[in-house]
């Protein structure tokens, strides 16, 4: 019984960890670049709804929509105006760019909101399964990530721009010679990262408070994921996120919560040495 | 500007550096530490990512284990200078079998791997309470005397740290080493195959960038007496520290010099008179800093850059 209460813990954190990082695996797998808003942004989605909830009575379900839609638009001209300048030189100079608009984010995140940690609070009660007791918010938060995560899976599969990101990943040079405007694409891209972490914040925002403190155990918790997982790929990131989850879980059943953390980024630095493509073996991009 | 000239200029900046006691206050004296100090783990970060072009986010992982080894072993009862010399021997050692292993990764995988390095040595660090102190800290044995005395000591300290980091960094460039290093910076599998050792060089240049920051670590534990986790271990330090060394020009030796004093004015500014933005104007310097400077300070061709002008204001002039 104990040990099926960890395990379903597991999944839930698993769920939610799948839907932070897959915006950003997106964004390391076809633009080649480490996004270091990324955990800003997750936060900014998360104040943006629970703002809304605050001050507007707006049910965090209907917030979520229009909080990605902000955030997409956020990401699309970021991209456009300013990463798409340099988005062909080496990391280290792609890196510090994102770095420096992470602390401009940050620093406005922090005068307007402050850092105190807001939470939105549904109060739906728990249920129990047979001796697993979880928090009816936690599973529907669940249940979200899962929904947006294959959500995106479906359009990257089946829509004409999915098909072209997935063109450009594979190969920029024919994807450009074929018609497709690269430079648009990666706007979109980035914009579709964006609007993930908006949503994964939302989402969030329902189950955990949510604070300016958290932008750098978000970003740490994507790198994971994405290494354990294999990049830019939407299956990659699910399991990625499910096994960070129960790692994390039963880490912090047996050896205590202070060490959950170091298993997880111990397994990462394992896993780039061993096996960079991740778990799933899909080949990454250099 | 010729070879001795720079040199010439460099001495001077040293001996207004090294003199301030003299003639400033203590709030100049702190920032002259700081600026000697951050002078040499730019320097220090130099020789990975500057001429070897690793994007390695490492710093601050040595800067920490350097400050744990060298409070540690003083508080063992070991004198402060020893104290110094085993940190930086223990962090050279950390890094040579740490790099051993990661720099088998390149690009952004190298990139990830080095912030994960950080992380983990701060977990471990702080959850091995017994040990460390965990997230209280650690007191570390004050140096005694008057407190301007003490803050000469520490700058004497900070300006020697440099200056041998730096002579370092002059020796490798003219060697055979960086020579190698710059091949591999340029292409790897070009530089294996003329059949420079890859891997030995670059553990030499990880090396080389971590023990000198073991060494300012130890040092800062000593001049400030209390470290602490969150502190030695800073995400924004792994990051500035590159940047540093970028705004001044990677890979050229005094660029990393002239790029920390130049960042710790401006911010040094930008705190005195914004204080509440101080963070999203050190983003748009990085941003900035990417789009304008790419090659850093020293590269920029001031000549040119006169002559451009020069030629402009004649053109706007006969278009009239």
């Amino acid at each position: 019984m104990f040990h099926l209460q960890t395990l379903a813990n597991g999944i839930v954190l698993g769920a939610l960890y799948a839907c932070l990082a897959v915006g950003f695996s997106l964004v390391w797998g076809v633009l080649n670049i480490i996004n270091m808003l990324h955990g800003s942004m997750i936060v900014l989605g998360g104040y943006l709804t629970f703002f809304a909830w605050q001050g507007y009575g707006i049910h965090p379900l209907v917030a979520l929509s229009f909080v990605a839609l902000v955030l997409y638009c956020v990401g699309y001209v970021t991209q456009f105006l300013v990463i798409n300048r340099v988005v062909n030189e080496p990391v280290l100079t792609t890196l510090t760019l994102t770095f420096g608009l992470d602390l401009i984010l940050y620093n406005f995140m922090t005068v307007y909101y402050t850092a105190t940690p807001v939470r939105v609070t549904l109060d739906l009660g728990v249920v129990d399964l047979g001796g697993v007791v979880e928090p009816v918010d936690r599973l529907l938060g669940m249940a979200l990530a899962l929904v947006l995560t294959g959500i995106l899976y479906v359009v990257m599969r089946g829509s004409r721009i999915g098909r072209a990101i997935v063109a450009v990943r594979m190969d920029r040079t024919a994807a450009e010679l074929m018609g497709i405007r690269v430079e648009q694409i990666y706007a979109i891209t980035f914009g579709i990262g964006a609007l993930m972490a908006g949503a994964a914040g939302a989402v969030f925002a329902m189950v955990y408070p949510i604070t300016t403190n958290l932008t750098s155990t978000f970003l740490g918790k994507a790198f994971v994921v994405c290494v354990i997982g294999g990049l830019g790929s939407v299956p990659g990131a699910l399991i990625g996120g499910l096994v960070l989850g129960m790692i994390e879980s039963f880490a912090g059943q047996f050896f205590g919560p202070q060490h959950a953390l170091t298993v997880g980024f111990l397994l990462m630095l394992v896993l780039l040495v061993v096996k960079p493509t991740g778990l799933t073996g899909i080949k990454g991009y250099e | 500007m010729t070879q001795s000239m720079r040199y010439f200029l460099f001495a001077a900046c040293v001996i207004v550096l090294a003199s301030t006691p003299l003639w400033a206050g203590n709030y100049i004296v702190r920032l002259s530490i700081t600026i000697a100090m951050y002078s040499a783990l730019a320097l220090s970060w130099n020789f990975i990512g500057g001429f070897t072009g690793y994007p390695s986010f490492s710093t601050a992982a040595f800067f920490g284990l350097g400050s744990y080894a060298g409070a540690l072993s003083q508080n063992a009862g070991v004198p402060v200078i020893l104290a110094w010399v085993l940190a930086t021997l223990f962090v050279g050692v950390f890094a040579a079998v740490l790099g051993s292993i990661i720099l088998r990764l390149r690009g952004h995988y190298f990139a990830i791997g080095s912030f994960g390095v950080v992380e983990v040595v701060r977990l471990v660090i702080s959850s091995w309470g017994s040990l460390t102190g965990g997230g209280d800290g650690l007191n570390v044995p004050l140096v005694t005397g008057e407190p301007n005395v003490v803050a000469q000591t520490f700058l004497a300290v900070m300006i020697v740290i440099m200056l041998i980091v730096l002579a370092f960094t002059i020796a490798v460039d003219r060697s055979r080493l960086g020579f190698g290093l710059r091949c591999i910076q340029q292409n790897e599998d070009a530089a294996d195959m003329v059949g420079i050792n890859t891997t030995r060089y670059k553990v030499y240049a990880y090396t080389m960038s971590a023990m000198f920051c073991g060494t300012v670590g130890a040092a800062y534990a000593s001049w400030t007496g209390y470290i602490d986790p969150v502190d030695s271990f800073s995400i924004i330090m792994t990051v500035k520290v590159p940047v540093m060394c970028l705004l001044g020009g990677a890979g050229t030796v005094f660029g990393p010099i002239l790029g920390a004093a130049a960042f710790l004015l401006l911010e040094e500014f930008f705190w005195a008179n914004f204080l509440e933005y101080n963070r999203a104007i050190l983003g748009a310097v990085i941003v900035v800093l990417i789009f304008f400077l790419p090659g850093g300070l020293l590269k920029v061709r001031y000549r040119d850059l006169f002559a451009r002008i020069r030629v402009r204001s004649i053109q706007s002039r006969t278009a009239k």
